[in-house]
């Protein structure tokens, strides 16, 4: 055997390891260079594969920065007006039951102009899957306070930072829908490392996975990075992030099943 | 002992240039090229060695433009 | 066909009548004038009866984006609410008409503005008429003047739903949703499976099978170009609608000199109006439009080339007396009388109103 393989040794169809999954189409991504977006649609896109699902999903893509979320999966999609997510996946999981129905929805949709919707959806137990993306800002209308912005941080529409007296307190979604009953598995993911992206689309997975239990919605929030919205590069943002961000917004569990 | 050699393919015109596959390398191979691309963004590309097909980078790849290749030899 | 004759509130033949359509799914919220809709359906157990879900919301906002959800899976949707809430469905409404999608919403008006009253009004008639929420669209729109038409505009609702990919409305009054008459109801249809839809309806999100592209429900085109061309599809559809789908029922009009114009509740008192003018010698008819939304523009404008003059007689402040000008184009005088905030006007002060306005005038 020859001491070095050479590149086209190497770069064979059968010693392929990692190649991009088909439940995501070749649309290029809108989303800023080293958004966690991207990461996180590919690694739901990539339980849908591994459950092969791909003829029994519909998803539901929000307002906000991932508006755009269904021209990148290869899945039946709905649009839904901002933060009515979870409602649209109600009226779609209602009505074709043993379907695997999830919303994908940023912070601005989901803990602000759709807090409503949210929780309803959670206390009334819907069997389906919210991904709420946590990045602390309003991305797509140009880096403005979001309900999670965090104390003293700066946004276009905080430029001084964030006063908690003149602006009220970040909302901590994620522990408030793990308090209520119909919330069944609750948890709090990152997925800027390769260690943290592996654990978080285990935690996908079983979200996914546990709508066929039946035994109420499953709540999966990505704190995640806004590079553009924040003025810094992504290696920043992401170190930010670890630095900033986790301590108010740790990550884990919230609520496992008990059935385990 | 097994020893792996790996290679990572990077879609140049879907690369932004992010650098979070050059942290995310454990053997330290990724560079950013020279070059752009016709979006003007530098792109990633790999050193000839060292590779070992780990595909940490393609796993923390936002926009999912590596396809990571990897050969087992017997040491 | 064989129809079963009943005693029912305009608000419980609505849903019977939806149930028997082989409504897939009620999503509400309770608000007087109508909340015997939803009291009805869950008391019927349509679960067990046809498979059909219901769900109480935590909102308007909420019951009607869970229709536009269930309504891109190719479902039969519904909903019912009165004025103010109505006025919060109106995001989803546009979402749903941009999304092209059907369902049927039900408004059973009371006075506004604001939280104004539970008495019967027909105030909504510009939202419902005109659009209602942002963007250039049409509902169209039913008018039901008694508790049959309240069962067979359920019936006739889904079925324009469906045919046009838009929402339907039906706009009742408070009278017409509490009063109860006999109703001659259809018999039950069967509720589509899910392979009957993705034959009949193969844009519905029921999953993206290997047969086919995926399928996206969506009103968001951000290229200009694309997103007029969009528009000028919906235009095209209106129009379709427009020439196809107009009701009105004329009575006495055939030999008229002078005409009303009224629809719902209005149009009940004006029947009897027609009736006392003609014992005093004015040849009075009354033309009634049906379909609010297609307007019946030609039949109007035919009427004003006969009478002398209309009177359009409403529960507002003088809505629908617009869209008559319009059709009339000036040809003849078009005056309005109405009473609002939740009065239902007298025969004998209309026929004051016809003799000073029109006939005096």
């Amino acid at each position: 055997m020859a001491e070095q393989l050479t590149k086209e040794d190497i770069r064979k169809e059968a010693n392929i390891v990692y190649k991009k999954t088909e439940v995501l189409t070749d649309n290029v991504l809108h989303y800023c260079p080293g958004c966690g977006h991207g990461t996180i649609h590919r690694i739901i896109a990539e339980v849908i594969e591994e459950m092969d699902i791909q003829s029994e999903t519909i998803g539901i893509a929000p307002v906000g920065c991932s508006v755009l979320a269904y021209n990148y999966f290869d899945l039946d999609m709905h649009e839904a007006a901002h933060g009515r997510a979870p409602a649209v996946a109600t009226g779609i999981k209602r009505l074709l039951p043993n379907k695997y129905v999830f919303t994908y929805q940023g912070d601005g949709d989901l803990a602000a102009i759709g807090t409503a919707e949210t929780i309803h959806a959670c206390n009334r137990g819907e069997n389906i899957t919210i991904i709420f993306v946590n990045n602390g800002i309003y991305g797509m209308t140009g880096g403005q306070m979001a309900p999670t912005t965090l104390e003293g941080m700066k946004s276009s529409t905080t430029p001084y930072g964030r006063n908690i007296k003149q602006m009220g307190n970040p909302l901590k979604m994620t522990e408030l829908v793990a308090q209520l009953p119909g919330t069944y598995f609750v948890t709090r993911q990152a997925v800027h490392t390769p260690a943290y992206v592996r654990k978080a689309k285990k935690a996908i997975k079983k979200a996914i996975q546990y709508q066929e239990r039946e035994k109420g919605l499953s709540f999966v929030e990505v704190v995640s990075n806004c590079n553009s919205g924040w003025k810094m590069t992504p290696v920043q943002a992401n170190k930010w992030m670890e630095e900033n961000m986790f301590p108010f917004y740790p990550l884990g569990d919230i609520k496992v099943p008990e059935d385990k | 002992m097994a020893k792996a050699v790996g290679d990572i393919v990077v879609d140049i015109e879907r690369c932004k240039g992010c650098e979070i596959c050059l942290e995310a390398c454990p053997q330290d191979v990724i560079t950013m090229s020279k070059k752009v691309n016709s979006k003007g963004y530098r792109y990633a590309t790999v050193a000839d060695e060292g590779c070992t097909g780990c595909a940490n980078c393609a796993i923390v790849c936002p926009d999912g433009v590596i396809t990571v290749y990897r050969v087992k030899k017997a040491g | 066909m064989k129809r079963e004759l009943r005693l029912m509130k305009g608000n419980e033949a609505v849903a019977e009548a939806a149930i028997r359509a082989g409504c897939d799914g009620y999503f509400g919220y309770p608000i007087t004038p109508q909340s015997e809709v939803m009291e009805y359906i869950t008391a019927e157990k349509p679960e067990e009866r046809t498979g059909m879900v219901v769900l109480q919301a935590e909102s308007e906002v909420a019951s009607i984006n869970m229709l536009y959800g269930g309504a891109g899976a190719g479902k039969k949707v519904m909903t019912s609410s009165s004025s103010p809430g109505i006025s919060l469905m109106q995001e989803g409404i546009s979402y749903i008409a941009g999304a092209e999608l059907p369902c049927l919403i039900v408004n059973v008006v009371r006075g506004g503005p604001g939280l104004g009253t539970i008495q019967p009004s027909q105030a909504d008639y510009f939202q419902s008429t005109k659009g209602g929420g942002h963007g250039d669209y049409k509902l169209i729109t039913l008018a039901p003047a008694s508790v049959q038409e309240m069962a067979d505009h359920a019936t006739l609702g889904f079925k324009l739903a469906f045919k046009y990919r838009n929402p339907v409305m039906i706009q009742s009054d408070g009278a017409i949703g509490q009063m109860m008459e006999k109703v001659e109801l259809d018999e039950q249809e069967e509720r589509l499976t899910d392979d009957q839809i993705k034959e009949q309806y193969p844009w519905a999100t029921l999953g993206k099978t290997p047969d086919r592209e995926r399928n996206i429900i969506t009103s968001l085109e951000l290229d200009p170009a694309k997103q007029e061309q969009i528009n000028l599809k919906l235009q095209k559809k209106y129009r379709e609608i427009e020439k196809n789908e107009v009701l009105s029922e004329e009575i006495e009009c055939d030999d008229a000199e002078y005409l009303l114009v009224a629809f719902g509740t209005s149009s009940r008192i004006c029947q009897k109006v027609v009736k006392m003018a003609r014992d005093e010698g004015i040849k009075l008819g009354l033309l009634r439009p049906i379909t609010l939304y297609p307007f019946p523009v030609k039949e109007v404008a035919r009427l004003a080339g006969q009478v002398k003059g209309i009177l359009s007689v409403e529960m507002n402040a003088g809505q629908m007396v617009e869209d008559i000008r319009l059709a009339v184009n000036g040809k003849i005088p078009v005056e309005y009388f109405g009473r609002f905030g939740g009065i239902i006007p007298s025969s004998t002060e209309v026929l004051e109103a016809l003799k000073q306005k029109i006939i005096g005038g």
